[in-house]
C-alpha cells in the first residue's frame, strides 16, 4: 500500500524524468532522487522514526519505489542515450569524397615494380617449380667466361655479331675483361663452381655496343642449364615448352624447334612460337615468332669446365628478357624500359604486394 | 645470301612447292628470312591495250580511257598518266587487286563524275623501281591478256636465307641443293665438268712463301679474251641476289662463289709485275688499294697476294685495284686458293671488310673443290669471253682433309631423343654425302665429305687453367670421342626436323622443389618491393653514363672506362645508381614531372683491378615536393625521407635496428649538413642517405631539393637462421610519461633518446620523439624536444615512488647526456 507522499514522489520523479533532456540532466534527476540527500534516500532515512508496527510496511513500499524509480532511470537513460545517438549520428558528416591521405612519404603511394624485374621473378617462379636455381654473376666479365670457354675462340665469326665492349686491363687470371655480352658465362661459372646434377637459370644484365629502335646498349638475359646424366634434346623440348605455356598463360601455345647453330651448343636449335603477325596475338594465327635459342651442351664446354662429355650430358637456353616482356605484355617499344620516364612506369609497373607466385598464378 | 629459285633448280631436281622448300629449309637449320616473289604480288596484273584515250569531261590532267583487258571486255579507266594514249599497252589491276607502291587494295571508283573500273599501273605502283613518270608502256607485241610478271620474266621467286657461322658449304647455292636433296625434297642433280687442254704455258707462276698465307694454290692464264658485259641471263643472276654486275670476268668470279662457295679472283695478267704471284705475309708499311676503293695499311699479321711491285691482293678476303680485270683486259689469271679460316676471320675483323669471299673462307670451304672450280670457271670465261687457257700453275697441295666419325645408333635417341630406325640414321647420313666405313649392330663409321669442315673438325679447347691436371685429360679425352658422334647426330636429326623430336617435361627432383633464390638474391627481390610500396617506382637504368656526370658521384678510375663505348655519354660504368637515377630524376623534369620517387636494385662498378667489380646496392631518388593532400601540404623532399627509405630497406632485410649507428661521414655526392651514413659496428657501412650536394643537384640540371640514399646489399649480413625466442608479454599495463628538454640546437636528437633507453633499461621499454620545437618562444640557438617514454612492469603495478624515481632518473640521463634542461 502506497501513502499518499510515497505517490506524490512518485509522480514527480516521472516528471522529472521525462522532463531530463539530457544525460546531465537525468543524473540530475538521479541525484535529486536517489543521492545521498535525495528525496527518495531521505525518506528511506527516516525509516527509523516510522512507528515499528508501520516500519515494516513503509520499508517495503519504499523499497518497491526505489526499484521502480530506478527502473524508470534505466528506461530514461537508454532512450536518451538512443536520441543522443540519433542525433550525433545527424550531425557528423565527412566528405567521403575526400582522397584518401597518401600513406607513404615519398611523392604519392604509386610505387610499382618495373616489368623487367616482374619478368624475372615470373621466371624464378617458374624454373623454381622446375627445380631451378638462380645463379648472379659480374657485368664485368673475363673473355674467358664470355668467349673462350663457351667455345667462341678468338677469330670465330659468332664474335663479330656480338659487338663487345672492351673495359681496359684484365682480371687475376690475366683475361681481357669485357662487359659480358651474354648471360652465358655463368654457364661457366656454375659448372667450374659445383658439381653436377645442375639445373640453373641466370637472369641478368647483358651489353652489346649496339643501339637502335629494337636493340639497346644494355639489355637482359636469362640463361638456363641443365646438366645429369639421361638429359636429352627431348628433355629441352618439354622443359622449355613447359616453361613457355606457363609464362604466356596459353596451355597450348604452339611451339616450333628449328635446327640451328649456336658455338656452345651441339645439336642447336631457334625456338619460334605460335602467334598472328598482324595482330600481335600470342598463340593461334598460323605465324611463327623466333623467341629463343637453345641446345644440347657443346662437349667442348663440357671438357672446358672440367666435366667428362661420356659421363654427363644437358641442355642450355638463353632468352632476352626484354623480348618476352613485351611480347607478354603486347609492348611495342624498347627504349622506354630504361628511360625511367614516370608515366610509364607508372604504366607498366606491377603491385609489389602481390609479387609472383606460382599458387597465386603468374 | 640470296638465291633465285630457277638456279636452285638448275642444282636440284624437284617439284616441291616454293612454299615447301621455304618450310624445309627452316627445319634444316637454314633460317628463310624472306621470300621475294613477285609472282605471288603481281601475278594478277594483265596486259591490256588502251583502244582510246580522250580528255576527262571535268578534269584538265586526267583522261578517260577505254581499255581491252583481253578477255572481251572493256573497261573505263581514268588515268592521270601524261603518256596515255589510244593504241599503247600496258599493266592493268582490276578491283580486289592489291597495287604494293601504294599499299591499298584497288576498289571500283568514280572520279570527277566518270566511272574508273580499273587502273592503270606505273612501275613504281608496281613496286618494280622508281619511275612514275607515266604508266608502263609495253611494246606493241605485248601479248594482250597474258599475265605482266609472266611476260616479263619477273616471276622467279628469289628466297633469302641467313647461314650459320659453322655451314660454309650452305653459302652456295649447291649446298642449299644438297641439303634439300638430303632432307628428301629432290634430287641433286649431277655437275661434270671435263677439263680444258691447256694451249699455252702458264704467264704466271704461284709461290708460297710463308704457309700461313695460304695453303694450296692454282691458276690458270686465259688469253685472247674479250672482257666485256656479261650476258642478260647473268646479269640478271647477279642482280636477283643483290650483285652489281660489273664485267663478264668478275660476274663469272662472283658466279662461283655463289653457285658452289669458291670464291675465285681474277688478275690482269698485263698489270701484274713480273711473272711469279707470291703468297706471303704482308710487310711494315704495306697498303693494299683494293677494289672497293679504300686502301688498307696492311700488318704483319695478313696474308696477301704479291707481286714484283708488293701487295696485290689481300688473300682470300678482297682483291687489288692494280691487278684487277677491266674492259682493256685481254689475258687474265685465274686464282683459286685455299686459305686458313682463322687467319682470314682476324684480317678481315682487324681491317673490317665483309666480302662474299671472306664469310665464305672463314667458315670453311671446300678443299677438294679446287680443281674443278678452276676447270669450270676456265670454261665460262671461254664460253663468255673466248680465248685458250694456258696450263695450270699450282703451289703448295691439297690437305689431307679425309677424317672419320663414329655414331653408336643408341646416342640418337640418348642425347637426341629420338628413337630412330637404324637404316634411317645410316640413309641421312649417306644423303648428305657421308659415306659408310664401317657398320655393325651398335654403330656406323662415316667418311665425311671434303665439303663439311663443320664435321669432326680440328678444334683446340679452352679449358681451364686451374683445373685438376687428371681431371681436364679425361674431359678432353671424352670430348675427342663424344664431339665427332654429336656433329652426326645433330645431322640426324635436323634432316627430319626437330618437331619429330618427342617433347618431355624434366624429371622432378624433389617433390617439393628448394627455394630458387638464394638468402642474398631474396634480400634483393625484398627491397625492391620495399621500396616499391613505399611509393617508389622500380627502374632499370644503364650500368654506363657519361664520364663526367660519373665523376660527380665517385671515382672514375681508368678500369671501368670503356675502350670503345657506343656514345661518348655511355663511356663510363657508374660509381653507384644513385647518378642514374638522379639523371632520370631531371629527364622526367624536363618533361614536367619534377616530383618523384626512383628506386633501383643494381650494380656499383668499382675498379676491376682491385678485386670485386661490382656491388649490389638498393638505391633511390626522391626529387621535389611530398603530394599536396587535403589533410596535409605539399613539404620538400628531405634527407629524413631517404633515411626512412635506406632504414625500411635495412630493417626488412633482418638487420637488427638496435645495432645500426648513425655517421655523419657521408660520400661527396651528399649535402655534408644533411648526410649520414647507416653503419652495424664500426666498419660495416650499411647504407648512406641524404640531400644531394647543391653543386651535383646544379650540374644535373635538376632545380630543388633531391634526396637519395643507397644501401648496399652484401654488406647485410645473411640473418642468422635461429629459431626466434617467446615474445616477453608482461601482465601489467605500460605508462607513458612525457618530458619536454630544451637543447642546444646542435645536440643530436638521437643523443636524447638513447640517453633516455638506457636511464633505466629495466623499465624504459620504448622512447619517442614526439615534437620537436625552434622558434622564438625559445632562447637563440636552442631547440625543444618532446619524448614519450613507455614504462613496461614486469612484476608488479609501479607505485607511485617507483615511477618518480624512474622519470627521475630519465631527466638526469638525458641532462647529463646533453646538458637539456626540463622544459618547465
Amino acid at each position: 500500500m502506497m501513502t499518499d507522499d510515497l505517490a506524490a514522489l512518485r509522480t514527480e520523479a516521472e516528471a522529472a524524468l521525462a522532463g531530463a533532456a539530457d544525460l546531465r540532466a537525468l543524473d540530475a534527476v538521479r541525484v535529486a532522487v536517489l543521492g545521498k540527500s535525495g528525496s527518495l534516500s531521505g525518506l528511506l532515512k527516516g525509516l527509523g522514526a516510522v512507528p515499528a508496527d508501520q516500519r515494516k510496511e513503509r520499508g517495503a513500499a519504499l523499497n518497491r519505489l526505489k526499484g521502480e524509480v530506478e527502473a524508470l532511470l534505466e528506461a530514461r537513460k537508454t532512450a536518451l542515450e538512443a536520441e543522443a545517438l540519433t542525433a550525433r549520428l545527424k550531425a557528423e558528416r565527412l566528405d567521403v569524397s575526400l582522397p584518401p591521405r597518401p600513406f607513404a612519404p615519398g611523392t604519392a603511394a604509386d610505387g610499382g615494380i618495373h616489368p623487367i624485374s616482374r619478368t624475372i621473378d615470373e621466371l624464378t617462379a617458374i624454373f623454381g617449380s622446375m627445380g631451378f636455381r638462380v645463379v648472379e654473376g659480374p657485368d664485368i666479365e673475363g673473355d674467358w667466361y664470355n668467349f673462350g670457354a663457351l667455345n667462341i675462340p678468338d677469330h670465330h665469326p659468332a664474335r663479330q655479331d656480338h659487338d663487345t665492349f672492351y673495359m681496359p686491363g684484365t682480371d687475376a687470371a690475366g683475361q681481357r675483361l669485357v662487359l659480358r655480352t651474354q648471360t652465358s658465362p655463368l654457364q661457366i661459372r656454375t659448372m667450374l663452381g659445383e658439381p653436377p646434377p645442375i639445373r640453373i637459370i641466370a637472369p641478368g644484365r647483358t651489353y652489346r655496343a649496339d643501339h637502335d629502335a629494337t636493340h639497346s646498349p644494355m639489355f637482359h638475359q636469362v640463361e638456363g642449364l641443365v646438366i645429369d646424366r639421361g638429359i636429352t634434346l627431348g628433355h629441352l623440348k618439354g622443359c622449355l615448352t613447359d616453361f613457355l605455356r606457363a609464362f604466356f598463360g596459353i596451355s597450348d601455345l604452339p611451339v616450333r624447334f628449328r635446327s640451328s647453330y649456336f658455338p656452345f651448343t651441339e645439336p642447336s636449335m631457334e625456338v619460334d612460337i605460335g602467334w598472328n603477325r598482324k595482330t600481335g596475338e600470342l598463340g593461334g594465327g598460323g605465324d611463327w615468332l623466333e623467341i629463343l635459342g637453345s641446345g644440347m651442351v657443346h662437349p667442348k664446354v663440357l671438357a672446358n669446365c672440367g666435366l667428362d662429355p661420356r659421363e654427363w650430358q644437358g641442355f642450355a637456353f638463353g632468352m632476352g628478357i626484354e623480348r618476352i616482356t613485351m611480347l607478354k605484355h603486347g609492348m611495342p617499344d624498347l627504349r622506354p624500359f630504361y628511360e625511367s620516364d614516370l608515366r610509364w612506369l607508372r604504366h607498366w609497373a606491377a603491385d609489389p604486394l602481390a609479387p609472383a607466385s606460382l599458387h597465386e598464378g603468374i | 645470301m640470296k638465291f633465285p629459285l630457277s638456279w636452285l633448280r638448275e642444282h636440284l631436281e624437284t617439284d616441291a612447292t616454293l612454299d615447301a622448300i621455304a618450310t624445309t629449309l627452316s627445319a634444316i637449320g637454314i633460317e628463310v628470312e624472306g621470300i621475294e616473289d613477285k609472282a605471288a604480288q603481281l601475278g594478277s596484273f594483265r596486259i591490256a591495250r588502251v583502244i582510246e584515250a580522250v580528255q576527262h569531261p571535268n578534269a584538265d590532267r586526267l583522261r578517260q580511257l577505254r581499255v581491252d583487258v583481253g578477255d572481251g571486255r572493256e573497261l573505263s579507266v581514268v588515268c592521270g598518266a601524261p603518256n596515255a594514249r589510244t593504241g599503247m599497252k600496258g599493266v592493268l589491276a582490276v578491283p580486289g587487286d592489291f597495287i604494293p607502291g601504294t599499299g591499298i587494295t584497288l576498289k571500283l571508283g568514280e572520279i570527277r563524275g566518270v566511272k574508273s573500273e580499273a587502273m592503270m599501273l606505273s612501275s613504281r605502283e608496281m613496286g618494280l623501281g622508281d619511275d612514275h613518270s607515266g604508266i608502263v608502256d609495253l611494246p606493241e607485241d605485248a601479248p594482250l591478256g597474258e599475265s605482266y610478271v609472266k611476260w616479263a620474266g619477273l616471276d622467279d621467286p628469289v628466297i633469302e636465307i641467313k647461314v650459320t657461322p659453322n655451314r660454309g658449304d650452305a653459302l652456295s647455292v649447291r649446298g642449299i641443293a644438297r641439303d634439300l636433296a638430303a632432307a628428301g625434297l629432290g634430287t641433286l642433280k649431277g655437275w661434270e665438268v671435263a677439263p680444258v687442254a691447256p694451249a699455252y704455258p702458264a704467264p704466271l707462276q704461284w709461290k708460297i712463301a710463308d704457309p700461313r698465307a695460304c695453303t694450296w694454290v692454282l691458276g690458270r692464264a686465259v688469253r685472247g679474251v674479250k672482257n666485256g658485259p656479261s650476258p642478260q641471263w647473268l646479269q640478271d643472276r647477279l642482280v636477283a641476289i643483290g650483285l652489281r654486275p660489273i664485267s663478264a670476268l668478275v660476274d663469272i668470279t662472283n658466279f662461283f662463289t655463289f653457285a658452289v662457295g669458291r670464291p675465285l679472283h681474277v688478275f690482269d695478267v698485263a698489270k701484274v709485275a713480273g711473272t711469279e704471284l707470291t703468297m706471303r705475309m704482308a710487310r711494315p708499311g704495306e697498303e693494299l688499294l683494293a677494289l672497293n676503293g679504300k686502301t688498307y695499311a696492311l700488318t704483319e699479321e695478313d696474308g696477301v697476294i704479291a707481286d714484283a711491285d708488293g701487295a696485290e691482293a689481300l688473300g682470300g678476303i678482297i682483291g687489288g685495284e692494280h691487278s684487277g680485270c677491266d674492259e682493256g683486259t685481254t689475258e687474265c689469271f685465274i686464282e683459286c686458293a685455299l686459305f686458313d679460316p682463322v687467319r682470314i676471320a682476324l684480317s678481315g675483323r682487324r681491317h673490317d671488310v665483309r666480302t662474299d669471299a671472306r664469310s665464305r673462307f672463314e667458315r670453311g670451304i671446300d678443299p677438294a673443290l679446287l680443281p674443278k672450280a678452276l676447270e669450270a670457271a676456265t670454261r665460262m670465261i671461254q664460253e663468255l669471253c673466248g680465248g685458250e687457257a694456258s696450263e695450270i700453275s699450282e703451289a703448295g697441295a691439297e690437305p689431307a682433309w679425309q677424317r672419320q666419325a663414329t655414331l653408336r645408333f643408341a646416342r640418337v635417341r640418348d642425347l637426341g631423343g629420338l628413337d630412330l630406325p637404324e637404316a634411317e640414321v645410316v640413309g641421312r647420313l649417306e644423303r648428305l654425302g657421308f659415306t659408310i666405313a664401317a657398320r655393325d649392330a651398335a654403330q656406323v663409321t662415316v667418311d665425311v665429305p671434303s665439303w663439311r669442315n663443320d664435321i669432326a673438325g680440328p678444334g683446340a679447347l679452352a679449358q681451364d687453367p686451374s683445373l685438376p691436371a687428371d681431371r681436364a685429360r679425361i674431359a678432353a679425352e671424352g670430348c675427342a670421342e663424344i664431339e665427332p658422334e654429336c656433329d652426326l647426330v645433330e645431322e640426324v636429326l635436323r634432316l627430319g626436323g626437330l618437331d619429330a623430336v618427342p617433347a618431355v617435361s624434366l624429371p622432378v627432383t624433389s617433390a617439393v622443389p628448394r627455394p630458387a633464390l638464394a638468402p642474398k638474391q631474396v634480400r634483393a627481390a625484398l627491397a625492391r618491393r620495399v621500396l616499391a610500396s613505399r611509393g617508389m617506382q622500380d627502374c632499370v637504368t644503364y650500368g654506363f653514363l657519361d664520364r663526367a656526370t660519373a665523376a660527380l658521384f665517385g671515382e672514375t678510375p681508368d678500369g671501368l672506362h670503356l675502350e670503345n663505348p657506343i656514345a661518348s655519354d655511355l663511356d663510363q660504368m657508374r660509381p653507384t645508381p644513385v647518378a642514374s637515377l638522379a639523371m632520370a630524376a631531371a629527364r622526367n623534369a624536363a618533361r614536367g614531372f619534377g616530383d618523384v620517387a626512383l628506386g633501383e636494385i643494381g650494380g656499383a662498378y668499382r675498379d676491376p683491378a682491385a678485386g670485386i667489380s661490382q656491388l649490389a646496392v638498393a638505391a633511390g631518388v626522391r626529387a621535389g615536393q611530398t603530394a599536396a593532400n587535403w589533410a596535409a601540404p605539399a613539404r620538400p623532399v628531405d634527407a629524413l625521407d631517404a633515411k626512412g627509405d635506406a632504414l625500411a630497406v635495412v630493417a626488412a632485410l633482418g638487420v637488427p635496428m638496435a645495432a645500426v649507428m648513425l655517421t655523419t661521414d657521408a660520400p661527396g655526392f651528399y649535402h655534408p649538413g644533411r648526410s649520414g651514413v647507416l653503419r652495424q659496428g664500426p666498419k660495416t657501412v650499411l647504407a648512406t642517405f641524404g640531400e644531394l650536394h647543391p653543386l651535383v643537384v646544379k650540374a644535373l640540371g635538376l632545380a630543388g631539393p633531391v634526396v637519395a640514399f643507397e644501401v648496399f646489399l652484401d654488406a647485410i649480413a645473411e640473418p642468422k637462421r635461429r629459431k626466434k625466442g617467446l615474445p616477453d608479454l608482461p601482465a601489467f599495463q605500460p605508462l607513458r610519461r612525457d618530458f619536454a628538454f630544451i637543447v642546444d640546437a646542435s645536440v643530436p636528437a638521437e643523443q636524447v633518446l638513447r640517453a633516455a633507453r638506457n636511464a633505466e633499461k629495466t623499465l624504459v621499454a620504448d622512447v619517442v620523439l614526439f615534437d620537436r620545437y625552434a622558434g622564438d618562444k625559445l632562447p637563440e640557438g636552442k631547440i625543444s624536444l618532446a619524448i614519450q617514454a613507455t614504462l613496461q612492469p614486469k612484476e608488479r603495478t609501479l607505485t607511485d615512488a617507483e615511477i618518480e624515481a624512474v622519470t627521475g632518473k630519465i631527466v638526469a640521463a638525458v641532462t647529463k647526456a646533453t646538458g637539456a634542461v626540463l622544459r618547465g
